[in-house]
């Protein structure tokens, strides 16, 4: 398949359709994988899955078939905790086959907790440290700068993250020296491990903080496909600079008893729990 | 090889301090490699990578005063394929960006060469804070990571040039300002990982590696003027992957080794070098020489360097003291080397 061929059909009902069912399919696959393996981040990889899913099905310039092509478009997952979302995301656009989901948190098996790139077709940069994913997306949208490639930088952080300093290092680099084709999305799912981020240490008004650092700012529902995709689709043809797409998600989301709760973010489902949870996803169908 | 063109003199060592050296080599390597890219956080003058940042400001990034962004940024580019040279003090290469330069760089096995300056305490007068005598230690144990610590300005040539071709994460430490030339030419061979017998000896051995070499090569003609001592001296300036062959030989050969570094005794070459003799099972008496468990006192970096006993005379009195210690016979000695 040509990188070309993968770019954009219309946004209609029927598109939005496959997209989320592309989603459903991957809440019920990150979570077979974190129930395997007994562990895994459930919370904030279910609230990622529609931007993941946005960004490997429609907006991104990639090649399953070529995971190291060098004019693809770049991703990096920042909040490394939520892999379970990305690796079901990349199982399903082909980069391997979905049967090594089961592989995830398994000694010896090529889907860490934390993403590998050096073991992971499909993981432009390896993370888990949180805070370190946009200065490493800075420096490929510089490096695509100066080879004159047309190469787009998607780096997803979690809002919890953006307290760690050096998201506002690598944001004052990219504002002031107005990096463009970089765009930084923050899945807003507003807990972090201890507790609601608000409480914890707020980040309000995150939108008029990387305004002041000199990003523009587009603020969606990252799970309401037809506000989100829009928004990574004008973030990303902005050339004048960085944007930030501001997606107010829910951790958990897609599961009644698993969304927005704070004793979700690292804990896996219990087979009981395996099987409610895809009951309550094959249903919403 | 990058190496062409690069031969750097004696009259260039005399008048260029190793830093000011390492920006001219890597002006001229910028020349011929498109590939090259270089990254400072506000210490373009101190470092010398701004001579690169002159010619090339395209491939040249001033990240502010910002450490952990600069090597996050840095890997981006060597992700991209570009092989960045990235410089700022030795401190705040292995502190405070410590986590980025592990984990961006070196787990993913990315082609980044770090300068870093004013290492040990070579900064001597600007205190604790910019001292850094935990450097090796901290580098040498991130995985893949290649630790060079050459002795002088024709050795930063050398091994500037060298690390270009030598894939993988590379960590140089020079220091702040002139260094004591050891080599009477650039007519030597260096390699990554292969050390240089500056002397040879057989009652015993310093290995030094940074200006601590030509020290040690000044010591050895004095042991031999004045106490008719025959000492090996070995130039370690790979602290990472280190020469076991020389230290084995070194241990059968000689039985005594000092070591001597600007650095903390804990962690460095001396350290290093303690666990090839560890391996060997053999008995050999060692004295390590750099910074004892403390932070540095201030002063000239002379001052400090004979204060803490890794200068000429810090190396003798080790000497003298080493010799006088007896060892027991071995009647297995030859054995299993």
């Amino acid at each position: 398949m040509s990188a070309e061929a993968q770019t954009c059909p219309a946004l209609d009902a029927k598109e939005l359709d496959r997209l989320r069912g592309l989603c459903r399919q991957a809440r019920i696959d990150l979570l077979r994988s974190i129930a395997n393996a007994g562990a895994g981040h459930t919370g904030g990889a279910m609230s990622l899955v529609e931007i993941v899913t946005a960004l490997y099905f429609r907006v991104m310039r990639v090649d399953p078939a070529r995971p190291d092509w060098p004019e693809r478009d770049r991703f990096i997952l920042s909040k490394g905790h939520s892999s379970p979302g990305l690796y079901a995301a990349l199982a399903a656009r082909g980069y391997f086959p979905k049967e090594r989901l089961s592989e995830f948190d398994v000694a010896g098996g090529m889907l860490q907790g934390h993403p590998d790139m050096l073991k992971t077709p499909g993981i432009d940069m390896s993370t888990g440290s949180l805070g370190q994913g946009l200065s490493v997306g800075i420096g490929m949208a510089l490096a695509g700068r100066l080879k004159g490639l047309n190469v787009r930088v998607f780096v997803l952080a979690g809002d919890g993250e953006m307290q760690e300093g050096q998201v506002w290092e690598a944001a004052m680099y990219a504002g002031f020296h107005k990096v463009s084709r970089l765009v930084l999305i923050v899945d807003c799912n507003s807990i972090q491990l201890t507790g609601r981020t608000d409480e914890t240490l707020s980040l309000a008004p995150l939108a008029g903080k990387l305004e002041a650092f000199g990003w523009r700012c587009v603020e969606c529902d990252g799970h309401d496909l037809a506000d989100l995709v829009p928004a990574l689709e004008r973030a990303v043809a902005v050339e004048d600079g960085p944007v930030c797409v501001i997606a107010r998600t829910e951790k958990g989301h897609g599961v009644s008893f698993i969304a927005n709760r704070v004793e979700w973010h690292a804990k896996a489902p219990t087979p009981e729990q395996l099987a409610q949870a895809i009951a309550e996803l094959e249903g919403a169908k | 090889m990058a190496e062409t063109g690069l031969t750097y003199t004696v009259y260039d060592a005399d008048h260029m301090t190793q830093a000011e050296i390492y920006g001219a080599v890597l002006t001229r390597l910028g020349g011929e490699r498109p590939d090259i890219v270089a990254l400072t956080a506000d210490l373009a003058k101190s470092t010398k990578i701004g001579k690169f940042g002159e010619k090339y400001p395209e491939r040249f990034f001033n990240v502010g005063i910002a450490e952990q962004n600069l090597f996050g940024v840095g890997a981006g580019l060597a992700l991209a394929g570009f092989t960045p040279f990235i410089s700022t003090f030795a401190v705040f290469t292995s502190l405070r960006a410590a986590e980025q330069v592990r984990t961006d760089i070196c787990y993913q096995k990315l082609n980044c060469k770090i300068i870093a300056t004013h290492s040990g305490v070579s900064f001597g007068q600007a205190g604790t804070t910019h001292h850094c005598t935990e450097d090796i230690s901290v580098m040498r144990s991130f995985a893949g990571m290649t630790v060079i610590v050459p002795a002088d300005g024709i050795e930063t040539a050398k091994a500037v040039a060298a690390c270009c071709d030598w894939e993988g994460p590379v960590y140089i430490r020079i220091g702040r300002g002139f260094e004591p030339r050891c080599y009477e030419n650039d007519q030597y061979d260096f390699q990554i990982g292969k050390s240089i017998q500056m002397a040879d000896g057989s009652d015993l051995t310093v290995i030094a590696c940074g200006p601590s070499v030509q020290h040690a090569v000044e010591a050895a003609k004095v042991l031999k003027a004045e106490a008719g001592l025959s000492v090996r001296v070995l130039n370690m300036h790979t602290i990472k992957p280190i020469d076991k062959d020389a230290i084995i030989s070194a241990v059968h050969d000689t039985r005594r080794i000092i070591t001597a570094e600007d650095h903390s005794t804990i962690g460095g070459l001396g350290t290093s070098v303690a666990e090839v003799i560890a391996e060997t099972g053999k008995s050999c008496l060692l004295r390590k020489l750099g910074i004892p468990d403390q932070f540095a006192i201030v002063g000239y970096p002379d001052d400090l360097y004979n204060h803490y006993k890794i200068d000429a005379d810090g190396i003798i009195e080790a000497a003298n003291a080493i010799m006088g210690t007896e060892l027991e016979a071995d009647e297995d000695w030859e054995d299993e080397f």
